[in-house]
């Protein structure tokens, strides 16, 4: 796979060089419906799946469904397997990519809108939030409605994040986004925090001088998803976050 | 100090110190990972042979039994030593998962050479793309 030269958009415009990154991690049930309908909505587009040592058949369904794959010998993480993916794009000479999560919590429409707000230079990463609506009157976009303990993770991270990078962010702890080559040549770097990458990064990358621009995007609610916030886990993030940012501001 | 004292304490000091060499010696301990424990024996022998040093530095930090200062030290450097190999641990970490990284990005260029040269060949090749 080239950086698949060819992006068709709806109005079958051959395009710029664009990838989009899924990582995935036993997600055997749910990689192919996803890969298939982005194909349906981009028929060219170039696909590569991040198999983060998934144990189910992640590989197998994602290479059916027509995506590249590549694999992490043992499970290293969600952040490390979009760094592998982010240095594969640069690589390939990427001019743009796009990134989404493989258990079909994003709706792959709003592809276009990501990497077009990039490609236009509105900014140099494009944030999907899934609370900015873009347009209120249109029944298809109800209020993404986190559970209470999340929700309040959320309101307390972007709080934060706004604070510290003086502009309003909606939806920090985002997955679904597009960045240009200047930002996948940070991301790819050291300084790119592996572990959770998430409002840390968008501090870090505000700071590093890049702009963010938030853009509106539809998510489902992900469903009998045993995800990273279960159990202790979502302690321990907001133990991590807080530190990551905490350090990421004494860095200088 | 009591002779008693005296002598297990040296007895303890040469034979970690001793252990310590011995390790190196058979490359089952790096050298850049001895230090801390050289230092550890090096100061426990020290105390042992030293015990107007030990007495003066108990009354510097304020404790009343010299064994208080040796129970100090000690605790001391296994914070230290603890630490040290977290450290080392988390470098380890990150040379492992930059390995990782850079084996899974192999992986697939061998594979996509590997078609290359398959459908050069003019056999079929499996698989997507």
């Amino acid at each position: 796979m080239k950086c698949l030269g060819k992006w068709l958009n709806k109005e079958g415009r051959l395009d710029h060089h664009a990838l989009i990154l899924i990582p995935a991690y036993n997600e055997g049930e749910r990689i192919g419906r996803v890969i298939r309908e982005i194909k349906d909505i981009f028929p060219s587009i170039g696909i590569l799946v991040i198999d983060d040592g998934s144990k189910d058949d992640t590989k197998l369904r994602a290479l059916e469904a027509g995506a590249q794959v590549i694999s992490h010998p043992f499970n290293l993480g969600y952040g490390t397997a979009l760094q592998t993916g982010y240095r594969y794009a640069l690589r390939k000479g990427c001019e743009e990519i796009a990134q989404m999560d493989g258990d079909g919590q994003h709706d792959p429409t709003f592809i276009e809108t990501l990497l077009n707000t990039v490609r236009r230079g509105e900014g140099d990463i494009a944030v999907g939030s899934r609370f900015l609506t873009p347009g209120p009157t249109r029944p298809e976009y109800l209020p993404y409605r986190p559970p209470f303990l999340r929700k309040l993770g959320m309101i307390f991270f972007r709080t934060i994040t706004s604070m510290i990078i003086r502009r309003k962010v909606t939806d920090p702890t985002s997955g679904y986004q597009a960045m240009n080559r200047k930002v996948l040549e940070w991301v790819s770097g050291e300084k790119f925090p592996t572990d959770y990458p998430d409002a840390d990064v968008i501090i870090m990358l505000h700071r590093a001088g890049f702009r963010i621009k938030e853009v509106p995007v539809r998510m489902f609610p992900s469903k009998d998803k045993k995800s990273m916030h279960s159990g202790w886990k979502p302690v321990y993030y907001l133990f991590k976050m807080l530190l990551s940012i905490l350090v990421t501001l004494m860095r200088k | 100090m009591p002779i008693r004292n005296q002598i297990v304490a040296l007895l303890i000091g040469f034979g970690m110190f001793f252990l310590i060499i011995e390790l190196v010696r058979r490359r089952k301990l790096r050298e850049e990972y001895s230090w801390l424990w050289l230092m550890t024996v090096s100061v426990i022998l020290i105390f042992a042979l030293w015990f107007d040093f030990l007495k003066w530095v108990t009354s510097l930090i304020g404790a009343i039994a010299p064994s208080s200062t040796i129970f100090m030290f000690a605790f001391l450097f296994l914070i230290f030593i603890s630490l040290h190999f977290s450290v080392v641990i988390s470098r380890l970490t990150d040379r492992n998962r930059e390995l990782a990284q850079q084996f899974a990005l192999l992986e697939l260029e061998y594979r996509e050479i590997r078609k290359k040269v398959d459908s050069s060949h003019g056999k079929q090749s499996p698989g997507a793309d």
